[in-house]
């Protein structure tokens, strides 16, 4: 039997964005990646742009993100993606062009990058994916790992008191008067997604206003990294990486949310 | 013709623009040029050099050792650059500041009271430029009319008016650049 | 129009990047290559030509704003010198895997570490051998005056295009430094975003219009791919050495002896044949002006007609090797060289070549090979 069989046109109720391709995802069973990548292609699915889109992939777990995203996309070296989307952005100022980072790349390799490309207030839009870990290398410890939290770079739990304290990047870039919007959200249930679904949308409307940059966090979970199963993940999430990166606008329209 | 010249002094004489004007002027007769300073933490008040050539050819190395001319305006320079005239060569210096005078008898030397004439005039940028006349009298590689058209290339628009001074400081360091003798100084002395 | 100026060769190289219709430039600021950059700014090439300069938060910035840009088919370049070139490398390890067109000027100065601010040669290993991680080579021009600074921007363009490729333009503090005559070519259009899309729309992303998607990456998690892609540069470079090795003789016809330098100390070295020729000595001079590819096939040939060949270059002896690979052992090969951004002379140059190759010429190489720095 073939899978044409089973599903039916006319008995299909969802599908997914043909912004997506068919190949299959690289991420772990119970990961938010593939939300996040969804969404963000049916946000400019809907939005009518994929043929003036150009994405930037990171290096970490989506590095292969271009895999998956049906749209003209380069893949930069570890942490320069803003950089590559700045240069992007000049040269072709009448395009839409994000960039995907996970926090090692954005926040911690990459931080000067993000810094100033939201200090220069370029017109694109950065999503940031935050699971508290290093997925793709095997759960090393993260700029945004949680005190306490062990990985195999912190077998004992992060101790702070070396190792830092998990750094809020998003909350730091907020401030800077480039950045126009900054929102934190999550995509583990379908009331988070639509919020974040719109979010994305909202940032990709910036852009073709010219508004300047946009930065979309979603915290997100990471079962392998974690050590836990999915669902288990999920609840750890919310009961202690939101408490830490609590969900919500932090900046709109420019203007700082108190 | 070639002529290899080296100019050095401090930051702030104007050596460097000396050098310049003089590789304009040199342009402006058809002539191959090269400028060669040098750079970096110099340019903040310490020693300052540039070696120019002129020639009827294209110019091989535009850093020399061995020049014909050297044109020497404080005592670091003259510490450094008097064994670089060829025999036979040029060394033009200003006196002002300098503790220990040239002794070579192999070479021709020259005097001229740039400072001196600059304070003179009223005006310190211009000292430059009468170093640059005394050297033009005693070797006229460049024409003055060259001279005034590669002042006109290498200065901003809005300074041309000061050509007509720039002008009468290369008249008076035509007039007042002297022969050194080695012998009758050190005898004088 | 054409037009002749006096200009220090940073900045012909910046007005010749205007000139050849580059689209953007993306640099940090160091010393003795700043002028590039400030010379851009203050010509306002936006005004000019729609051109757009971005002074970037570093080095690493820069390279991958270079990235960015190649990667939708525009002219891209950025320039430093040393201690910044080291950190692009993987920028430019990078734009070679992406098989990307851009080109990279290091205006060298002394090192390992801060060195200094002076002219030296001491990053030919890095120009040519790699530099950043992986199986790639530079394309590497080496200009030796000022007019070549201007001339190479374009050259480095046409070559980086034509095998989608990054070029390295390796000058140093004293090319970069002089002043000379310079003759300007006319003004060329950069190229609209159509005209792009009609030429590159092949592979780079210009958002899918029209076409499948294009995906720039230099990833393979599959070995046969990665080493098919591998295969694939090394073909470039093959073709590169047939098609577009560059180098100079001077005097070489009736040489006995040969000095090989590239760059600035090509022009000195030129002094020193001078020089020799006037004692009566009869030197050449043999000028790469590609480092990559090498004139190896030249050099292989005129070491069955010189006794000696002295290779001159503003490093402890890094060429050298290249020229010992390239003439096979058929004839002592000896290295002179200043570092610490000491520039050598003509004279001291002449002197070497008296020294280790005339004086020691029936002397096998490897003897005299100890002490090969002033």
């Amino acid at each position: 039997m073939e899978v044409s069989d089973i599903i039916k046109p006319e008995n299909q109720v969802f599908c997914k964005t043909k912004l997506m391709t068919d190949n299959s995802l690289s991420y772990c069973p119970g990961c938010g990646h593939g939300t996040a990548h969804n969404l963000t292609m049916e946000v400019i699915d809907e939005m009518g742009i994929s043929e003036d889109v150009i994405g930037v992939a990171p290096v970490g777990c989506s590095v292969l993100a271009y895999d998956f995203m049906n749209i003209d996309m380069t893949q930069a070296a570890h942490g320069r993606a803003p950089a590559v989307a700045t240069a992007i952005s000049r040269l072709w100022p009448e395009k839409y062009v994000f960039t995907y980072q996970g926090d090692g790349d954005l926040a911690a390799i990459g931080t000067a990058e993000t810094i100033h490309a939201c200090n220069r207030g370029e017109n694109i839009v950065i999503i940031f994916v935050n699971n508290g870990i290093y997925g793709m290398t095997g759960g090393q410890m993260a700029p945004t790992t949680l005190a306490g939290m062990k990985s195999s770079t912190s077998p004992y739990g992060r101790d702070i008191e070396t190792m830092g304290s998990p750094l809020k990047i998003t909350e730091l870039i907020a401030n800077l008067p480039g950045v126009y919007y900054v929102s934190r959200h999550a995509v583990h249930t379908h009331k988070h997604a639509r919020k974040a679904k719109k979010a994305i949308q909202k940032a990709f409307e910036n852009t073709r206003l010219g508004k300047g940059l946009s930065f979309i966090e979603i915290v997100s979970n990471c079962n392998s990294g974690w050590k836990m199963g999915p669902n288990e993940s999920n609840i750890w999430m919310e009961e202690n990486m939101f408490p830490y990166f609590p969900l919500g606008d932090i900046k709109v329209d420019g203007i700082l949310k108190k | 013709m070639t002529e290899e010249i080296i100019i050095a002094g401090f930051g702030g004489q104007g050596v460097l623009s000396m050098g310049k004007i003089l590789a304009y002027s040199a342009i402006m007769q058809n002539q191959e040029v090269s400028w060669m300073p040098s750079y970096g933490p110099e340019m903040r008040g310490g020693t300052a050099n540039v070696t120019v050539i002129l020639s009827d050819e294209r110019i091989s190395s535009p850093y020399l050792k061995i020049v014909d001319t050297a044109i020497i305006l404080n005592q670091q320079s003259m510490d450094k650059f008097e064994e670089s005239v060829k025999p036979g060569g040029i060394l033009i210096y200003d006196p002002n500041g300098i503790t220990a005078h040239p002794t070579r008898t192999d070479i021709k030397i020259y005097q001229i009271e740039g400072t001196k004439l600059a304070s003179e005039m009223g005006n310190k940028k211009i000292f430059n430029m009468i170093i640059l006349g005394g050297y033009l009298k005693v070797k006229p590689v460049v024409k003055l009319e060259n001279v005034i058209e590669g002042l006109k290339k290498s200065i901003s628009e809005r300074y041309h008016n000061l050509i007509p001074l720039n002008v009468e400081a290369i008249t008076m360091g035509m007039n007042n650049i002297v022969p050194y003798k080695v012998q009758e100084a050190i005898f004088q002395n | 129009m054409s037009e002749l100026k006096l200009m220090k060769g940073n900045e012909a190289l910046a007005e010749a990047a205007i000139r050849a219709g580059v689209d953007g430039y993306f640099g940090y600021p160091i010393t003795p290559q700043t002028e590039i950059i400030e010379y851009l700014m203050t010509e306002r090439p936006e005004l000019r030509t729609g051109m757009v300069v971005l002074q970037a938060e570093s080095e690493i910035a820069a390279i991958n704003m270079v990235y960015g840009a190649a990667s939708t088919g525009k002219k891209a370049m950025t320039s430093s010198s040393s201690p910044g070139i080291s950190l692009k490398l993987e920028g430019i390890s990078y734009l070679a895997g992406a098989e990307l067109p851009a080109v990279i000027v290091n205006v060298v100065r002394g090192g390992p570490g801060l060195g200094t601010i002076q002219p030296s040669q001491a990053d030919y290993f890095q120009s040519v051998k790699g530099g950043g991680h992986g199986d790639y080579k530079l394309y590497v021009l080496a200009p030796a005056s000022v007019q070549e600074m201007a001339d190479f921007v374009e050259d480095a363009f046409d070559i980086a295009f034509k095998y989608r490729a990054p070029v390295l333009i390796l000058s140093d503090g004293l090319i970069g430094q002089m002043m000379e005559k310079v003759v300007l070519k006319p003004q060329k259009l950069r190229m609209t975003n159509e005209e792009l899309i009609e030429k590159n729309g092949d592979w780079a992303v210009t958002g899918k219009k029209g076409r499948e998607r294009n995906i720039i990456t230099s990833l393979d998690l599959q070995s046969e791919k990665m080493e098919a892609r591998v295969r694939r540069l090394m073909k470039k470079y093959e073709q590169m050495e047939k098609e577009d090795l560059r180098f100079e003789k001077i005097n070489c016809d009736d040489a006995e002896y040969l000095i090989i330098a590239y760059g600035s100390s090509a022009r000195i070295s030129q002094k020193a044949v001078e020089l020799g020729r006037a004692k009566g000595i009869k030197v050449g001079l043999l000028r790469p002006i590609t480092l990559f590819p090498y004139p190896k096939k030249a050099l292989f040939d005129l070491a069955d007609q010189v006794k000696g060949i002295l290779s001159v270059e503003l490093n402890a002896g890094q060429m050298v090797e290249d020229v010992r690979l390239s003439v096979e052992f058929k004839v002592p090969v000896e290295h002179f060289g200043r570092t610490g951004g000491i520039i050598h002379t003509p004279e001291e140059i002449l002197e070497a070549l008296e020294q280790k190759i005339i004086k020691n010429g029936s002397i096998r190489h490897h003897k005299t090979r100890e002490s090969s720095i002033l």
